[in-house]
């Protein structure tokens, strides 16, 4: 029911929503929950075990009921929180965790045997037989006991992630964050002020309060303008700090284009990771329920609420209000309903020595012992005096006091510290370093209290920042801060509930303590209490108190459970925001990419680089005819390759050589200049790390090539090697990956081929093999290397990448001029397992030298990094899996990478595995599969027939052992 | 999490990785396998408490720091660019 | 016979104008790292600012201006931008040629630090990162060098390879700062 002229929402815009497909108006300014209230619905949900009709019960985030769920189809989101949820036109809201309508929910059965629903029911029923957990119980109990549900789609919306940096970030801003944000600026610190809901203030906008004789309101308005002139404060509503993280790291939600019907590009939230040098937290409190029988009624509230909802939304939240307190806020909720026309039926207090502040049915020392109405509240029972008194009522508003938002102050692993004067945890001293609690999350629940404790906290963050203190005139306001007597538990007929969201009451909290569940984390987790959406933060206290008492102890001795982050929930769209699809990682191009791509050429990715597979000519119909025709063509004629993936880094320096003995097992220090050399790398544990080849292009310069794989990790480890081991060496190196295109030029026809495009031609005494140099390509200065990973003569050109997509063109061209053309990486494959050349699918992390025959590679004459390891006992001891080249000999001619090899009459079981296979191929030049592998005593095993299982595949073939190098083994058409 | 590189300041953790203990910059002089090997390969202790370990600012300036923290307040206490630490300037 | 012609890696992706933001690239200039040998840092400091007057900057800042620029890119290293570096300096420092190795993006335009911050972790708050100021960090997952050449302008140098992955990213981040600026 609205109430005319009161509000802060926007009357002269109304707002069209719907809620489980019936059409409403509200406001802007307008959250669901308020209006629904607003339009007299008050049924909004089912509760999560036994389904029993659920109501709004506050105004905020904690909400614990009413939960729903926005939109339909793939961007559906479940969960959301009526109380948080602005409307706008079109909004599209659904009840959730119901079987057909939400009045006549068919799962409300559940509600008529509690008992069997009690805490640690399923861990006692559902034991045996264990084969019907998955297939039964679990379905049947998740359909059941459940919130919202996802649409199973991707969700398309935008979200997105940010940083922000500040000085002095203040979480909430009530008077104490306004005043400590607003001394902050003056103190000269840059300030993120965060507040979570749509508009700044806090409760100041939910109650009805003077601030230096303005109301609360009016005053919060005049701060934000004081904020804004300072220049230094960035406001954030809307945004929700999370979580609390070392080095004055704080994770905040905010809800971006939730509000509006906004274009695709608007995120819907913004996950933000806050740099704070110092923290002010403003984070209020939470007013806490009370247990009493049947507590769980549509229409019974938080007092706090039914302010809010009349000061902010300008609803009356019933007709006929009854109010249960521990405390005077009863009361002032009493005086604020009527004063605006809504009749109270009767203020129960349990104080027995409270006085009635107004003209309303009052009962000091008295309780609330039941309450009626199936699907709203219309009636309640009191105890007053000894007797029972009915008292109908559509609206029972609740108070047990105050709980201080202290979340955050847990969040590296602080405990709350029990403060007897409020009756509740407040933070301890230090909690998270740079974090300085203040005002009601601090426990100081009076108006004038948090203003001052605001500027205070500033001035201490300021203290902390080295920066000097402004002298900040602290408003006049209230002193009161409403006293409440705790009260735990009502005793009577019925279940009391404490946590609404998981349906836990107070009896199954006095069976977990029966049961010997006596410890708090025990008993969380036996009855599920606090473990809902709102992460227990309506019940925590009410729990561990009846804990307390029914284990027979303290509460400060019972302690209290672990808060952890996130404050809220925080939508995985949100903490993945830009991770979906090209998101997840950069896409890396060579310079040939889109020439390739003309060539039809299919890409696959090798790390984050794209690299053609096979380029398809007409009449081709699958992979392996291109492979074969590349191989085929490349060996008698000539191929081209884009290398420019494989890692590139450029080495200069007076220790230039020195460096590379330290770090290549053999020596680069005698390498001429103008030749080139193969490189072995260890890890220091003695296990290959990488290989490729190195060239000297000057006394102090090399440029070394590592795989494409492994180009990070090796200059990571380089940059390890000079700055923490050997910083005496005088040596610079820098990555030219990038600055290079390089492509390899394969085969017999090679020479000719590059002759047509250098501007001086070459011959094998100017590039003989392994020689390399720098060239004059077309005009551009370039490198020229005479190396080959395919047996073939061979050379690899390179020139700066802003040429390599006009000199890959022109290759390839020439190529096919001359009978060749582009290969891809199937056909590249192929020809290095023809030569038994090794790449990361061999050198996988568990191999040495020995066990790819490139023992002799360690000099013995000098060390280098891994070489100690290398020597440890078992590592060259011959039943080490070795490599060897593999040829099928039987009847099934198929070999596959992966499998395991076993002695010719051994069973193909884990015991009897002798080896595995690592790269196999189709050979166009032999007509037969060959492979490579590693077998136990596997060199001295050649001429051998073994067999290879691959038990994934569902392949068997018999093997020959053989060398692993299948062609030209002397190396003559490298030379020629 | 973060740590304030000497060279960049600062950064966010995700602009670092670890290796582990400082142990890695000293390198036994043995020619062959020893214990001493043993030990700065494999050898660790696990403090609650203060330790000293090497981080790598890849995602910056690619200097490697020796990083003084405690594992068990997450403090960090000083950092220093390795190879000073290793020329013994630090 | 023919010539090679030289692409740049964002042909066709740049430039972009979003309310008010543009991305374009900065050129195809000559690029050179410098890095001093041991004992040389002064040397080539010296020599530098000879040849081309600006000398080497200290961690985080550049030197020169447009058209012959030197910034900071990490331990002991930085890179001359915009002009041309004489043999000589290579008895004093490595010199090695980048020119092809990045992409230069200039983002410029109200609001730009918005953008940013949508996708590097680095602080680029006005009153902390000032004109002539150089970074390393990250743009999304990218190695990134982070320059401030005016009030609302950066430049951000990146990795040639990953260009198109960056105009991605950047195109991202300006949308969706435009979309919030029109809810306002």
């Amino acid at each position: 029911m609205r109430i005319e002229g009161k509000g802060r929402i926007d009357v002269s815009t109304p707002v069209k929503f719907s809620f489980d497909g019936q059409g409403y108006t509200g406001f802007k300014g307008d959250t669901l929950a308020s209006a629904l209230l607003a339009s007299g619905v008050k049924l909004v949900g089912r509760s999560f075990k036994y389904h029993r009709p659920r109501g709004v019960l506050t105004a905020g985030s904690e909400e614990p009921n009413a939960m729903v769920e926005i939109g339909r189809g793939a961007a559906q989101v479940p969960n959301v929180r009526a109380t948080v949820q602005e409307i706008y036109d079109g909004l599209d809201a659904y009840s959730q965790n119901r079987m057909g309508p939400l009045a006549y929910d068919l799962l409300s059965v559940n509600d008529l045997f509690p008992n069997f629903l009690s805490a640690g029911f399923y861990y006692k029923t559902f034991m045996w037989p264990r084969a019907f957990w998955e297939k039964l119980y679990e379905p049947v109990i998740r359909r059941a006991a459940g919130l919202g549900s996802l649409s199973g789609k991707h969700n398309p919306d935008h979200y997105e992630k940010a940083f922000a940096h500040c000085d002095i970030l203040v979480i909430g801003s009530g008077p104490t964050g306004l005043m400590a944000a607003l001394t902050a600026a003056l103190g000269g610190a840059d300030v993120i002020l965060c507040e979570e809901s749509n508009e700044f203030g806090g409760r100041l906008l939910s109650e009805d309060e003077e601030i230096d004789g303005q109301p609360g309101a009016e005053w919060v308005a005049s701060m934000l303008d004081a904020l804004r002139d300072t220049g230094r404060v960035r406001l954030m509503s809307r945004t929700t700090v999370t979580g609390a993280y070392d080095q004055g790291t704080y994770g905040a939600l905010e809800r971006v284009g939730l509000h509006v019907n906004g274009p695709a590009e608007l995120p819907k939230e913004c996950f933000w990771r806050i740099n704070a040098r110092q923290a002010v937290l403003a984070a209020g409190a939470l007013e806490r329920p009370l247990a009493f029988p049947m507590n769980d009624r549509p229409g019974i509230m938080m007092a706090s609420a039914v302010r809010s909802y009349l000061h902010r939304y300008g609803v009356a939240a019933g007709r006929k209000v009854t109010l249960f307190a521990t405390n005077d806020d009863a009361h002032r909720t009493a005086l604020d309903l009527m004063a605006n026309g809504v009749e109270i039926a009767g203020v129960v207090d349990a104080r027995p020595d409270a006085n009635a502040q107004g003209d309303y049915p009052f009962f000091a020392g008295a309780e609330v012992i039941t309450t009626k109405g199936r699907k709203a509240l219309t009636e309640i029972t009191i105890r007053h005096n000894g007797s029972e008194q009915k008292i109908a009522t559509d609206c029972l508003a609740m108070s047990g006091g105050w709980n201080p938002t202290l979340h955050m102050t847990c969040h590296m692993n602080s405990r709350p510290v029990w403060n007897e004067e409020i009756a509740g945890f407040v933070p301890a001293d230090d909690a998270v370093p740079g974090l300085i609690p203040a005002g009601a999350c601090k426990g100081t629940y009076s108006t004038a209290g948090c203003l001052a404790e605001g500027v205070e906290a500033a001035k201490q963050a300021l203290s902390a920042l080295g920066g000097k203190t402004p002298e900040v005139e602290i408003p006049q306001a209230s002193d009161a801060v409403g006293g409440s007597k705790p009260l735990w538990l009502v005793s009577g007929k019925g279940r009391a509930w404490l946590d609404f969201a998981n349906d836990v009451t107070s009896k199954d909290i006095k069976l977990a303590a029966q049961e010997a569940f006596t410890s708090v984390e025990h008993m969380k987790r036996y009855t599920t209490q606090g473990m809902a959406p709102d992460q227990g933060k309506n019940s925590n206290i009410g729990a561990l108190a009846i804990l307390a008492d029914a284990t027979g102890r303290a509460i400060p001795e019972t302690g209290t459970t672990t808060y952890r982050p996130p404050y809220v929930p925080v939508s995985i769209s949100a903490l993945g925001a830009g991770a979906q699809g090209k998101g997840f990682a950069p896409e890396r191009f060579t310079t040939s990419h889109d020439a390739s791509i003309e060539r039809g050429a299919p890409m696959i990715t090798a790390g984050l680089w794209y690299r053609p597979s096979y380029f398809p000519r007409p009449g081709e119909t699958t992979w392996r005819q291109s492979c074969d025709r590349e191989v085929n063509m490349t060996r008698s004629a000539v191929g081209i390759c884009d290398v420019s993936t494989l890692g590139k880094i450029d080495i200069q320096g007076p220790d230039a050589g020195a460096f590379l003995d330290f770090v290549y097992t053999n020596m680069f220090s005698t390498l001429k200049v103008g030749r080139v050399r193969y490189g072995l790398m260890l890890r220091e544990d003695g296990h290959v790390m990488d290989d490729g080849t190195t060239a000297r292009l000057g006394e102090s310069h090399y440029v070394m090539t590592t795989t494409t794989a492994a180009a990070g990790e090796v200059m990571k480890h380089l940059d390890f090697v000079q700055q923490c081991l050997r910083p005496d060496l005088n040596v610079r190196f820098i990555s030219v990956t990038e600055q290079w295109a390089q492509f390899s030029v394969v085969g017999p026809k090679s020479r000719d081929l590059l002759n047509g495009l250098l501007d001086a031609p070459i011959d094998n005494d100017s590039f003989p093999y392994m020689g390399c140099g720098e060239v004059s390509v077309m005009g551009v200065r370039g490198r020229l290397f005479r190396i080959s990973f395919s047996g073939e003569h061979a050379y690899e050109i390179a020139v700066p990448s802003r040429y390599g997509e006009a000199l890959y063109r022109q290759l390839v061209t020439q190529a096919e001029t001359l009978g060749g053309g582009a290969y891809g990486m199937e056909a590249l494959n192929v020809m290095r397992v023809e030569k038994g050349f090794i790449t990361h699918s061999e050198i996988d992390g568990r191999v040495v030298p020995f066990d790819i025959g490139m023992d002799r590679m360690v000099s013995a004459k000098k060390m280098c990094i891994g070489k100690p390891a290398t020597l440890r006992e078992g590592l060259k001891e011959t039943d080490r899996p070795q490599l060897v080249g593999l040829k099928p000999v039987g009847a099934v001619k198929e070999l596959t990478a992966g499998a395991r090899l076993f002695s010719a009459g051994a069973d193909a079981t884990r015991v009897n595995v002798e080896g595995y296979t690592t790269s196999v191929g189709f050979s166009p030049s032999l007509g037969h599969f060959i492979g490579l592998g590693f077998l136990k005593d596997g060199p001295n095993r050649m001429g051998e027939v073994v067999k290879m299982v691959d038990h994934v595949r569902k392949v068997e073939t018999t093997v020959e052992v053989c060398s692993p190098v299948f062609l030209d083994p002397e190396g003559e058409k490298l030379r020629g | 999490m973060r740590i304030k590189c000497p060279l960049c300041g600062d950064r966010d953790s995700r602009e670092f990785t670890p290796m582990g203990h400082e142990t890695y910059m000293n390198r036994p002089d043995d020619e062959g396998w020893s214990p001493a090997w043993d030990n700065y390969l494999h050898l660790r202790d696990n403090p609650a408490g203060v330790t000293r370990e090497l981080w790598y600012h890849g995602a910056g300036c690619t200097s490697w720091l020796r990083v003084e923290r405690d594992t068990v307040t997450h403090d960090i206490l000083r950092v220093e660019l390795a190879s000073d630490a290793k020329r013994g300037n630090a | 016979m023919v010539k090679l012609l030289a692409k740049s890696p964002v042909e066709g992706l740049v430039p972009l104008e979003i309310n008010g933001l543009t991305l374009t690239e900065s050129g195809l200039g000559p690029v050179t790292s410098v890095a001093p040998y041991a004992g040389q840092e002064a040397a080539a400091s010296g020599a530098l600012k000879a040849l081309i007057g600006a000398e080497m900057p200290s961690p985080n800042r550049s030197t020169g201006r447009e058209g012959a620029r030197v910034i900071w890119t990490g331990a002991g290293q930085a890179m001359v931008v915009g002009a041309d570096v004489d043999a000589s300096l290579a008895q004093h420092a490595a010199l090695t040629d980048q020119s092809d190795a990045w992409v230069t993006f200039r983002l410029q335009g109200q609001g730009v630090e918005d953008v940013l911050a949508r996708l590097t972790p680095l602080d680029l708050n006005p009153g902390v990162f000032k004109t002539g100021h150089a970074a390393r960090s990250q743009l999304g997952h990218m190695n990134a060098v982070f320059l401030k050449v005016a009030a609302d302008a950066f430049e951000i140098m990146i990795f040639r390879s990953m260009a198109r992955t960056a105009v991605h990213e950047f195109e991202i981040a300006m949308k969706a700062v435009a979309a919030r600026a029109a809810l306002s």
